[in-house]
């Protein structure tokens, strides 16, 4: 289960990582190999984003990288195969990460058993808010899988406590306002909402949006259990290739 | 929230975590103003004041005697200040704006209307405005860009996705989830996350109770049929709803485009390529692949060229209570230039759909009964839009001479 992959996992490192990447971008087999370089640095977890055409919550970097990897024929089925194939292949806990249309599309049922079977932990669905989220709840506990919500700086204590209540695996803690991949400071004021969210949940706590240095993730040690980094691994492919990931990996903690 | 916005099964409230209490916060700002009468009172005194309220219901005259069927009428719209239905819009959530305390707006913008109304309603009410317009919007609507930033708006052009309306929106919510605390999203139609759907709706609803009140007062009943043009459907809401009780034959037309067989149109209800699904914070129908991806759409009129539709339609689509049909490209024109011959009016390629229907059933109706046609905009603004659908050899002409001229300056 996957709070228990975590924690035991935490006993032996101070903070985990998790990294997330748009699957297809930029074609599959680099991705694959992004993947396998990734885990190779010691990643913990990773979130693999199956590309919408609208995606509301993603700044430009993730944004153009969703809108390439459809440009290039990506499809939902060739995701949910990356998935499976990387969960087999890897020892580390895989999430999916996408807008809730593409699950919606696929029938949210269907979609839960096909990443069960997978071997995939549980999905991000960044635009389903827990109140529109009945069916995608039941069918993820059905299949034993994890539906991560998430914190925000601008939620009150009710309504951290109200989605602490649906959330399982652990709580996705958005860092700041806006977008994806834009600079977030991290200081006193994220010191503070951290404590917030620590006292809503037991349940571990990522830390996501603007994470993308060693000393981001130093930040975070002691006041949230994993750090997530999206758009900066995604920066680093597109300037200096794949192989610039793993020893940008390493060198995070 | 107390409730979360659905018709049916459509609508609700998918927005990412951040904005759950800005929309709380609209939410209870717009329930406190729409239970306070004095609200609506400002609302009609302002709209009368600084846009033309109420506007006329004309008697086409001429027109009912070209087809020898049913009274025809016609809701002008078009006379608003900036020249279309979107002023009732900006002017009611400026209002709203102001109870709130924010100093920023941010609209997107298709065709160019909801921002050139945006603008002026920000200026008017000294808030600061960003309009998000897709890049090829940009291009095909320079006229209103024009104006937006005379009116002091900063224009920003989007290169996201299909560079058209949707993209335009995606872009606005990713400016509100950054700076919601000072900044109020002003959505232009009856879409997006609740309570967008209904807010719009009602702020447009003053259309349909004018209309109302207006048509009983010439013919003494109510209208057989309504018609309205329907790209998010704001418009359509507005003349629709307060003729729901009544025994009115409800119809809204959309862009048929090149022709809904050619898949080159932005047909949602009125034709079978859209499905059920989500997107920028609602639940409705959209036109889509298999896979969930937004396809692209296509129409004359750059205001009807949506994915998607308002959750109110959607749902009274599905109850059968508003019949949904489509227009082509051709036909609109054609329309159009009936119109304009025979009355003097200058409707809006948008507004021109709904004119299309009603001419195609208004034969087949007894002179016993009216119709009404809301021309939701005015088409004189959009010369070049307009001039391009027509062709118009000596239009072109004129263009590239004044091109010539400004290469030569």
């Amino acid at each position: 289960m996957l709070e228990h992959y975590l924690r035991e996992r935490l006993r032996e490192k101070g903070i985990l990582l998790m990294t997330h990447i748009v699957l297809g971008y930029p074609d599959f087999e680099t991705s694959m190999n992004i993947v396998a370089s990734m885990v190779a640095a010691g990643v913990d977890m990773m979130e693999l984003q199956i590309p919408f055409s609208e995606p509301i919550a993603d700044g430009p970097v993730i944004l153009h990288a969703n809108q390439r990897s459809l440009a290039a024929g990506s499809s939902v089925r060739r995701c949910l195969d990356f998935g499976r194939e990387a969960a087999a292949r890897f020892p580390i806990p895989f999430l999916f990460m996408s807008y809730y249309n593409i699950l919606y599309r696929f029938g949210v049922e269907r979609f839960a058993s096909v990443i069960k079977d997978s071997g995939l932990q549980g999905t991000i669905v960044p635009d389903l808010p827990p109140e529109e989220g009945a069916e995608y709840m039941q069918a993820m506990q059905k299949h034993g899988l994890n539906p991560i919500f998430i914190f925000s700086p601008a939620s009150s204590e009710a309504r951290l406590a109200y989605v602490a209540s649906c959330a399982r695996g652990f709580v996705y803690c958005v860092a700041r306002k806006g977008v994806t991949g834009r600079e977030t400071r991290f200081s006193d004021q994220m010191d503070a909402y951290l404590a917030r969210c620590r006292r809503a949940t037991n349940l571990p706590l990522a830390v996501g949006f603007g994470v993308k240095d060693r000393r981001d993730v130093d930040f975070l040690r002691g006041r949230a259990d994993i750090a997530v980094i999206g758009s900066q691994t995604i920066r680093l492919v597109d300037e200096h290739g794949p192989g610039a990931v793993g020893d940008f990996i390493a060198g995070l903690r | 929230m107390k409730h979360r916005g659905y018709y049916g099964e459509f609508g609700g409230c998918y927005v990412p975590e951040i904005l759950t209490s800005t929309i709380e916060q609209l939410d209870e700002a717009f329930c406190a103003a729409r239970s306070d009468p004095a609200f609506w009172a400002e609302y009609v005194r302002i709209m009368g004041e600084y846009s033309c309220r109420p506007t006329p219901l004309t008697y086409a005259e001429n027109l009912t005697r070209h087809f020898g069927g049913a009274r025809i009428y016609i809701k002008r719209e078009d006379l608003n200040h900036t020249g279309a239905h979107k002023a009732n819009n900006v002017m009611g959530q400026g209002l709203l704006v102001r109870r709130m305390g924010k100093k920023r707006v941010i609209a997107e913008t298709g065709a160019g209307q909801h921002g050139v109304a945006t603008a002026t309603m920000a200026a008017r009410c000294g808030f600061s405005c960003t309009i998000y317009m897709g890049a090829l919007d940009v291009m095909r609507q320079r006229p209103n860009v024009f104006w937006m930033e005379r009116l002091g708006a900063r224009v920003v052009a989007v290169n996201e996705g299909s560079r058209i309306l949707k993209d335009a929106i995606n872009e606005a919510l990713r400016d509100w989830v950054t700076n919601m605390d000072d900044t109020h999203y002003v959505l232009g139609t009856a879409c997006g996350p609740h309570p967008f759907p209904e807010m719009v709706a009602w702020f447009q609803s003053i259309i349909g109770r004018e209309a109302r009140e207006q048509i009983q007062r010439l013919t003494g009943s109510l209208p057989k049929r309504i018609y309205a043009c329907v790209g998010g459907g704001s418009n359509a809401c507005g003349i629709f709803l307060p003729f729901i009780d009544d025994d009115v034959e409800l119809v809204g037309v959309e862009a048929g485009g090149r022709g809904v067989a050619t898949g080159q149109h932005a047909s949602r209800l009125s034709a079978p390529g859209a499905a059920v699904g989500v997107a920028q914070g609602y639940k409705t129908f959209f036109l889509q692949d298999g896979d969930g991806q937004m396809r692209e759409t296509h129409s004359v009129a750059a205001g009807l060229d949506y994915v998607g539709v308002s959750p109110i339609l959607a749902d009274l689509h599905r109850q059968g209570r508003v019949r949904f049909e489509s227009a082509t490209d051709t036909e609109v024109v054609q329309a159009l230039e009936l119109t304009m011959r025979a009355e003097g009016l200058i409707p809006a390629l948008e507004s021109s759909h709904a004119f299309v229907q009603a001419f195609k059933e208004a034969p087949r109706m007894s002179p016993d009964e009216s119709i009404i046609i809301n021309q939701s905009g005015r088409g004189d603004k959009d010369i070049f839009t307009v001039a391009d659908a027509f062709q118009d050899p000596a239009w072109r002409d004129f263009i590239t001479d004044t091109a010539r001229r400004y290469a030569n300056a």
